[in-house]
């Protein structure tokens, strides 16, 4: 294995054993390996086996064939104990707990490290309080488990697994049932513990943008069980997100990372301006499914020609402006609801009826 | 406060009753001449040495036993099936005692019903009867190793509850169609072993009773760090480096000891089991089995006494069948706890 690898696989084959009508191969001759201090994040269609990935690593569900390794020993050869001490899962399912508070629950991290009557010692009591603070819980230590909201309990959940002190840590979709913020900062707080620890982790998620942005490396597995393992970047650039994601009518957009629904254009705008305010000018003509370019974008008589018009966004008042031009006719919006409206019922004299083909 | 102190408060309350239990009864004896006979000393009547050493003393530490037995195996089934309504009995441990009484109570009812001889069978003499503890022993015993069969096999502990409940139905079919065929002494005479009782224990069967309850004791709070493990289900107790099924059988195996003997020596005492473990979670409002295992045994131990005082209806000739009482005492106390704090979320329901 080479330096700071904490897991491997070798020609490492999933699924499901089944008695006698022969096993069901989700994925075969896998080869990948985790790295220390590293974010992954596994991505992939519903019904890919994502979990079936992630119960394998764990040890929860035997593989069909192949070898993991875990610190450089065999997945198979460790005692459960022994495995506890190296990776440690975070499950999707709310689990309830009865009265446990954010303390005891992180407590119980400590399991494979404490006697037999489970009473943790000062050591055990230092790493609890250091895996809250990581996770900046502290102040959920003495509240229950079950007055706490869903990000709450996420986070203390996340420090029960950081108490295990892993090499690994395993989480199904961390981030399903969290709302837009907290789903940020789980995941912002998943790549700090990657690097501050120099743990690896690998998350599954369905959160493309987030995914892109925090993970150092995506697995995307498809539906045929091939895994795609790389840079974010790289797996855009070589299209491996088409390969994986490719589904009747949704198309990745390279540009921005993201998927849409295929459709047809309703025209080709012309944008000028800068700023925040451009942005999202595009992305609510987009939106609406007008083709929008920046006025660099196109060179020649021959672009000009499909241009349907042109909007310039500038600052006035303090707020912006959105000027519209079509064929002449000049139209000023002050919000980009106006703006659409009026393009949705038609524009200036059905002009945005033309399609561009 | 603190969780030792309300520990300590347990112990004492159950040593107190305790107490009152020797002291009342169809006849009242002062507490000073209690600890007198209990510290080998002499009463100032006779009789009162002979009644509490014969059968107040005996009874109460049958009760003792019993109260704590049922409700460390209903909190283990409760934290086992993360139900809870599981109790001692869920997996059909009394069925199986039940069935063991009515074979040997009422099939001999049965010849008798079918014109048999009756000569033969006056010597099985009933209630508190070495017979019926050894048929009940028999009963829970068979079950217990059918359930510790079954549990080997199957992966979920929801599956194995279903088959309990089923055992359950099964089996009192069967004591139906005995009790059918029987004749109505018999019936009369299995009725009164269900509802259940501490008198019926001697010295003798304390002997065997008394140990195999203590062990029993002993291995459910050795399983006190698994038991935590599975609070959080058994997924991530398997994560914790737990040996789910080893330890799913050894709680098994020491509650259905705890819950089997009890059955086999006082018939089938219900509620206790299910209603303590509740009771102390909202006492102590935790999970935590390094506290409640201690605490349930001393409740249990206490509510058991209580019951069977109030059974023996103190200052009469009187007695209430001691299942009638429990459950008459216990459910208002358990429905008030539970509307109390609106919800079982302190128990596993959501």
């Amino acid at each position: 294995m080479t330096g700071g690898t904490v897991l491997q696989t070798d020609a490492l084959s999933i699924g499901y054993r089944r008695a006698r009508r022969g096993d069901v191969v989700i994925a075969r001759d896998l080869d990948f390996s985790l790295r220390a201090g590293e974010l992954v994040c596994l991505l992939g269609p519903n019904g890919a086996g994502k979990s079936t990935l992630m119960r394998t690593l764990a040890r929860l569900q035997p593989s069909l064939s192949g070898q993991i390794w875990l610190d450089d020993r065999p997945l198979d050869d460790l005692r459960p104990g022994q495995l506890a001490r190296r990776l440690s899962i975070v499950l999707t399912e709310r689990v309830d707990v009865g009265a446990m508070s954010g303390y005891g629950l992180v407590g119980l991290g400590r399991h494979p490290y404490t006697g037999w009557t489970g009473t943790l010692n000062e050591q055990d009591e230092r790493i609890v309080q250091w895996a809250l603070q990581a996770v900046r819980a502290q102040d959920l230590a003495d509240r229950l488990i079950v007055e706490m909201s869903d990000g709450e309990r996420q986070k203390v959940f996340i420090a029960r697994a950081l108490a295990q002190q892993p090499r690994v840590m395993l989480l199904d979709e961390p981030t399903a049932f969290l709302d837009l913020p907290r789903r940020v900062e789980v995941m912002d707080l998943l790549r700090r513990l990657a690097n501050e620890n120099r743990q690896a982790i690998l998350l599954s998620t369905h959160d493309l943008d987030l995914a892109l942005r925090n993970a150092d490396r995506l697995w995307l597995l498809s539906a045929e069980g091939e895994l795609f393992d790389g840079a974010p970047e790289d797996l855009i650039l070589n299209g491996a997100f088409e390969r994986v994601f490719s589904a009747e009518g949704v198309t990745f957009d390279r540009e921005h990372g993201s998927f849409h629904t295929r459709q047809e254009t309703c025209g080709r705008l012309l944008l000028h301006g800068d700023g925040v305010a451009a942005f999202w000018a595009r992305r609510a003509l987009e939106r609406i499914g007008y083709a929008v370019e920046k006025e660099v974008e196109i060179e020649g008589p021959a672009g000009q020609d499909s241009v349907l018009g042109a909007i310039s966004v500038h600052m006035q008042d303090g707020g912006p402006v959105y000027s519209l031009d079509i064929a002449g006719r000049m139209d000023s919006f002050a919000t980009l609801d106006a703006l659409t409206t009026f393009l949705r019922q038609g524009g200036a004299g059905g002009e945005t009826d033309a399609k561009v083909d | 406060m603190a969780p030792g102190l309300l520990l300590a408060g347990l112990a004492l309350v159950a040593l107190a009753v305790f107490l009152l239990s020797l002291a009342v009864g169809s006849v009242r004896i002062p507490i000073d001449e209690i600890v007198a006979v209990l510290l080998g000393g002499d009463a100032s009547k006779p009789a009162w040495a002979t009644i509490v050493l014969k059968f107040r003393l005996p009874k109460a530490l049958t009760a003792m036993l019993a109260g704590a037995a049922l409700s460390v195996s209903g909190l283990q089934m409760q934290t086992l099936f993360r139900n809870p309504l599981a109790g001692p009995f869920v997996l059909g441990i009394s069925s199986g005692a039940s069935l063991g009484v009515a074979l040997t109570v009422l099939l001999a009812g049965v010849a008798v019903g079918l014109g048999g001889s009756t000569t033969l069978l006056a010597g099985i003499s009933l209630a508190g009867d070495t017979s019926l503890a050894l048929s009940a022993i028999i009963g829970s015993g068979l079950v217990l190793l059918l359930v510790m069969t079954v549990a080997r096999k199957v992966q979920s502990g929801m599956t194995l509850l279903i088959l309990g409940l089923m055992f359950g139905y099964t089996t009192s079919a069967l004591v139906s169609v005995l009790i059918y065929f029987s004749v109505v002494e018999r019936i009369q005479a299995y009725i009164s072993w269900t509802f259940g009782s501490f008198g019926g224990v001697t010295w003798r069967q304390l002997q065997v009773m008394a140990p195999a309850i203590l062990l029993g004791l002993a291995g459910g709070h050795l399983l006190m760090k698994p038991l935590n493990a599975l609070l959080l289900g058994e997924t991530y107790a398997l994560s914790l480096g737990l040996n789910v099924r080893r330890v799913r059988l050894g709680i098994i195996g020491s509650s259905a000891v705890l819950a089997g003997v009890v059955t086999a020596f006082c018939g089938p005492i219900g509620f206790l089991g299910i209603a303590v473990p509740h009771l102390c979670r909202s006492l102590l409002h935790t999970s935590d089995h390094r506290l409640l295992l201690p605490a349930v045994s001393f409740m249990g131990a206490t509510l058991a006494l209580g019951a069977d005082i109030v059974a023996g209806l103190p200052g009469s000739q009187l007695t209430l069948p001691l299942n009638a009482v429990t459950a008459l005492l216990g459910a208002p106390v358990v429905i008030w706890v539970i509307l109390r704090q609106r919800n079982l979320r302190e128990a596993f329901a959501g």
